[in-house]
């Protein structure tokens, strides 16, 4: 380890800044662009036919009459797969092309290329596919347990089974004063990102491809398109275009093998660029989930034992499935000190669309459920609903559910207390009908509006767990450009929004002393990031670039200990000079640099975890804990079932503030999916069909939704981790979604067991 | 597909007579995105747009005339006081770059049952201007719906303008959205209380194939209100408008919601507006 760096440095733009990121203006002016703007003159324009049924089986496939259509350039099926027809981000499953059955509604079965969108699109509806419709199977529980149910995949319909025990559950039942039951569930959410999937394939004179495209993890991608396209990796050239969002969504391949395909067969460029309806079908959602818990504690509120039985509908494919389930078990109890454990927690497969990665990656799941039962726990016991999850809070020293020590800082009670602080919102002035439920659709002034207040707290994971080793890698470069020291950094991960482009160039700035910082295109010319996901990059990529900053203030520091006659550890770099503590300023770096280039590539490792006991769950899966509590204040009208969430405060520890601006973005950013996922977003299923594939019918909050948030940040850092840093990402899209269902339970007095809630959940017809 | 864009309204006539199939469009916030989802393909699209008058209201015989262009936001500035219920059904469309772009008349021509302009276009009696090369004609509001995406428009047939008559007492308007904006109606209601006839006009949108009168809630109601003395709304005369209300609509269950939720918002959302629209009476 190197000495900790100074951030009280006098270098603007630094670490614990908020400067503008670079791509800030661009995005405001509508000039930014995204993978969907890409162009090439030779392009042609490919598309995707998709399976109309859930389940069927393929029996003939006929591209003849699309073939013939003037304009097109080829129709591709299962049978034109260069190499590997199968692919999958943990375990290649999934098709590139259907075979000779199809497992989800809208399931890629044949591809075109055409000089025209609009001709590959009509092109596709002249492909016959002969379809035998089998029964969907669509019950996630039955998917579980009934083994005469359809089987969707050789092994089975279950993709993970992980129980965690700890204690003996049956004694402890008996030592429980109260116990508390539920039944609780979660509908389908969609990451809503707003660029649709889409890139571009050029065809190389190698006979290898050249790959733009938006994703969240560019050489997972690349290990899967290679052998797909029966290429080595090294064929394979993959460069990050403009991403419009991803919050997991991009973390499965979309259209890359596809676009790649056809470019190679036809020789030409192609662009797929999705619409915002095939975009529901061409991502994988948020998991939906069926939760029984019990908790029995003591009359003071001590939780003695916790049961939890959850199963994750994972849908047609494996994607990321057995991680998910391995955060609804591992975390299945959530921030509490539960002596005795018993956690069954199962992903399965069914021919509803697949499901995967999404912000809290099971996580989410589990908080609503868990906090659903500490508030019902604290009703039974007439106690403050703050006050019972302060008593069995986790707190540096305790256990989880898994076993592992909780060894940073984990001051929950300290947070409950602050949250607990924060002032409450004044009534509502009724003067304003924006104020009110339903706003300026004028449902009512004031009429059944009652308020209630709700309160959420969540346990995150940061960076990837159960022995993954997502090291980043960074390549630092330092020169003199036009008279003035600059920094490039390259790395190849992906900035999907979240703000990684300004950290890195911050780091660089924090840690060379330097101003003028360039941040190269991502792309597969230097080694794994990892994924953008898991909230892990600025730690993880963040550490990268850090780490070779050091490496190459080392070198440099070598270079002029040698020549100054000074020892190294007295050098220092400050406002683009080279300092002595005893000399003072030495030289300015541009002079001392001249023609030399100093250029490092460094890899970074989080600390080891382990895999948990496939029977008891227990080990040290994970990298890093944060936590996040919420209150929400809600106006329900409780004749009509609309409401308007008041108000939303936060605490979040974050360990250490690297940009405020950009944290409270991703704090409010990520309690607004939280808060959709609570009262209005789902993808609604019918026999395995979406009934919603759209933006007017799946809606996302709009900012007259999304209250103003207080937020209270505390900065306790993590030894382990860079600058002391905790991911920040996702752990607030944990808590808001139970804090806002127990604010409208406080109003209405409704059980309210299932998210979102909807109007009619909330009026007497129901 | 055609694009046809005419300088003047007997252009756009000739256009449409010439070029059967042919779709008009102003904002395109309904055409567009029908086009875009691949559900309509028409030979031509008629772009009003160029038609400078269509954008206009002017005031013919005691009736606001909204031209055929006229957004919404327009609505909203300059029809408030004239208008309100429209106005307020107006607010409550889209975002505000929807609102700049669609009109009013367009919610006519997609004849969505969940058209927010129809509901306060029903309870104040409003009329539909049909013009064609062959001639002009007008139809009552309660006659130009007939079914899903249907109207009584004949092929060659353009809507010039629709006629309201100006306010002639209170008028509300409310809509049921999951969302508190940028939503599409639920269910949606509208009444007008014309003071001087002692006459009631509603209009129920979203809960039935077309958007249509509670008549049975409007004898009623004239029948029952204290029109001389200004009492408040005795609560069984509500609750009892609000079951005529919920009793005229024949909701189905959909993605936006249930059947019966419908019904019962929409005996909510009588009785509600009548409190308002009454209370305005009364203290006028």
């Amino acid at each position: 380890m190197t000495a900790p760096t100074n951030l009280e440095s006098t270098t603007s733009g630094g670490v614990g800044d908020s400067p503008q990121r670079p791509d800030g203006t661009r995005k405001v002016k509508g000039e930014f662009a995204y993978s969907s703007d890409l162009w090439h003159d030779d392009m042609l324009w490919g598309a995707t036919l998709r399976s109309p049924h859930p389940h069927a089986g393929i029996t003939a496939i006929d591209i003849g009459e699309a073939l013939a259509t003037p304009g097109v350039h080829a129709v591709l099926t299962h049978d034109d797969v260069p190499g590997v027809r199968y692919y999958g981000l943990d375990h290649p499953d999934q098709p590139v092309l259907a075979i000779d059955r199809v497992r989800y509604q809208g399931e890629p079965v044949a591809l075109v290329a055409a000089e025209h969108p609009e001709v590959a699109r009509r092109a596709i509806n002249k492909i016959g596919v002969h379809y035998q419709v089998l029964e969907p199977l669509t019950d996630p529980r039955r998917a579980a347990f009934d083994a005469s149910a359809p089987r969707l995949h050789e092994h089975g319909n279950v993709v993970r089974h992980q129980p965690v025990r700890v204690g003996d559950v049956q004694k402890a039942r008996a030592e429980a004063d109260v116990v508390v039951q539920g039944e609780y569930q979660i509908g389908m959410q969609d990451q809503a990102f707003l660029g649709p999937e889409s890139g571009l394939a050029v065809p190389a004179e190698d006979g290898g491809v050249d790959l733009y495209v938006a994703t969240q993890w560019m050489h997972v991608d690349l290990r899967q398109i290679a052998p797909c396209l029966g290429l080595p990796e090294d064929k394979v050239r993959m460069t990050l275009s403009g991403v419009g969002g991803a919050f997991g969504a991009r973390e499965d391949l979309s259209m890359q093998v596809h676009a790649a395909m056809l470019a190679l067969h036809t020789g030409r460029p192609i662009k797929i660029v999705y619409n915002r309806e095939e975009s529901f079908y061409g991502h994988v959602h948020r998991h939906p989930a069926i939760m029984r818990y019990e908790h029995g504690a003591t009359r003071d509120g001590k939780l003695v034992y916790a049961k939890a039985e959850t199963i994750l509908d994972g849908g047609a494919y494996t994607s990321s499935t057995a991680n998910v389930v391995g955060n609804a078990a591992s975390l299945g109890v959530g921030p509490y000190e539960v002596p005795n454990v018993e956690i069954d927690a199962y992903g399965v497969y069914t021919n509803n669309p697949p499901c995967g990665a999404m912000r809290g990656f099971g996580a989410v799941q589990a908080c609503y459920a868990y906090e659903s039962q500490m508030d019902k726990l604290a009703a039974a016991l007439d106690m403050h609903p703050l006050d019972v999850r302060r008593v069995n809070a986790v707190s540096e020293g305790s256990k989880l559910a898994t076993g592992q020590l909780v060894d940073t800082p984990a001051p929950l009670a300290e947070m409950l207390r602050r949250l607990k602080n924060i002032p409450l919102p004044d009534p509502t002035d009724n003067s304003d009908i924006r104020n009110l439920p339903g706003g300026v659709s004028n449902t009512t002034h004031g009429e059944g509006v009652r308020r209630g207040v709700g309160y959420g707290v969540g346990l995150k994971n940061i960076c990837f767990s159960e022995g993954f080793d997502d090291y980043s890698t960074a390549r630092v470069r330092l020169e003199v450009i036009g008279g003035e020291p600059a920094a490039l950094v390259h790395t190849a991960a992906a900035e999907v929004g979240q703000g990684l482009v300004t950290l890195q160039a911050q780091i660089a700035r924090t840690e060379l002393g330097i101003e003028r910082v360039t941040i190269a295109p991502a792309d597969t010319q230097i080694g794994d990031a990892g994924s953008s996901s898991a909230s892990r990059q600025s730690y993880m990529t963040g550490g990268a670039v850090k780490t070779a900053c050091e490496a190459v203030r080392a070198s440099l520091f070598g270079r002029a200990a040698a020549r100054f006659g000074l020892p190294e550890e007295d050098l220092s770099l400050i406002g683009g000079k080279l300092i002595s503590a005893r000399a003072g300023v030495l030289v300015a770096l541009a002079d001392f640099l001249g023609d030399e280039v100093i250029e490092e590539v460094r890899e970074y490792h989080h600390r080891p975890t382990t895999q948990v006991d496939p029977t008891t769950g227990q080990g040290d899966s994970h990298t890093q804990l944060a936590l996040c509590v919420h209150r929400a204040v809600v106006d329900v009208d409780v004749e009509l079932g609309l409401l308007k969430v008041v108000e939303l405060s936060a605490v979040q520890d974050v360990g250490k503030i690297l940009n405020r601006t950009s944290l409270e973005g991703q704090i409010h950013g990520g309690t607004a999916q939280g808060l959709g996922l609570a009262v209005m977003e789902e993808i609604q299923l019918s026999e395995g069909k979406l009934r919603n594939p759209s933006f007017t019918d799946y809606l996302i909050p709009t900012i007259l939704d999304m209250p103003p948030m207080r937020l209270d940040i505390l900065e306790n850092a993590d030894p382990h981790a860079p600058y002391g840093l905790r991911g920040a990402g996702e752990p607030s899209t944990l808590s808001s979604t139970p804090a806002i269902a127990a604010a409208i339970r406080d109003a209405t007095g409704l059980s309210l067991p299932r998210v979102p809630v909807r109007p009619d959940d909330l009026t007497p017809t129901s | 597909m055609e694009f046809l864009r005419p300088a003047t309204w007997r252009e756009a006539l000739e256009a449409q007579a010439n070029h059967p199939g042919a779709v008009p469009i102003a904002g395109g916030t309904d055409v567009m995105v029908e086009l875009n989802f691949g559900r309509n393909r028409p030979p031509a699209l008629v772009d009003l747009t160029a038609v400078d008058e269509l954008a206009e209201w002017s005031t013919v015989d005691g009736e606001i005339r909204i031209g055929a262009t006229m957004s919404y936001t327009k609505i909203i500035a300059e029809l408030a006081e004239e208008l309100p219920g429209l106005a307020m059904a107006a607010r409550t469309v889209g975002s505000p770059q929807i609102r700049n772009r669609g009109t009013a008349v367009g919610n006519l021509g997609a004849a969505s049952p969940a058209g927010d302009s129809h509901p306060p276009l029903l309870a104040t009696g409003a009329t539909v201007e049909a013009d064609s090369v062959r001639g002009s004609r007008d139809i009552r509001i309660e006659e130009f719906y007939l079914g899903v995406k249907r109207k009584a428009l004949e092929p060659d047939e353009l809507i010039r303008a629709i006629r309201v008559p100006a306010k002639r007492g209170p008028q509300q308007f409310s809509k049921i959205g999951t969302r508190n904006a940028m939503v599409i109606a639920v269910c949606s209601f509208g009444i007008a209380l014309n003071t001087l006839d002692r006459t009631v006009g509603t209009g129920i949108g979203s809960a039935a194939p077309t958007p249509r009168h509670a008549g049975d809630a409007e004898e009623f109601l004239a029948g029952n209100l204290p029109w001389d003395d200004r009492d408040p709304v005795p609560d069984g005369v509500a609750r009892r408008f609000g079951e005529l209300v919920a009793d005229a609509a024949v909701p189905i269950d959909d993605v936006r919601g249930p059947a019966r939720y419908r019904t019962h918002a929409l005996s909510v959302m009588a009785r509600r507006t009548l409190g308002w629209a009454w209370e305005e009476y009364r203290c006028a």
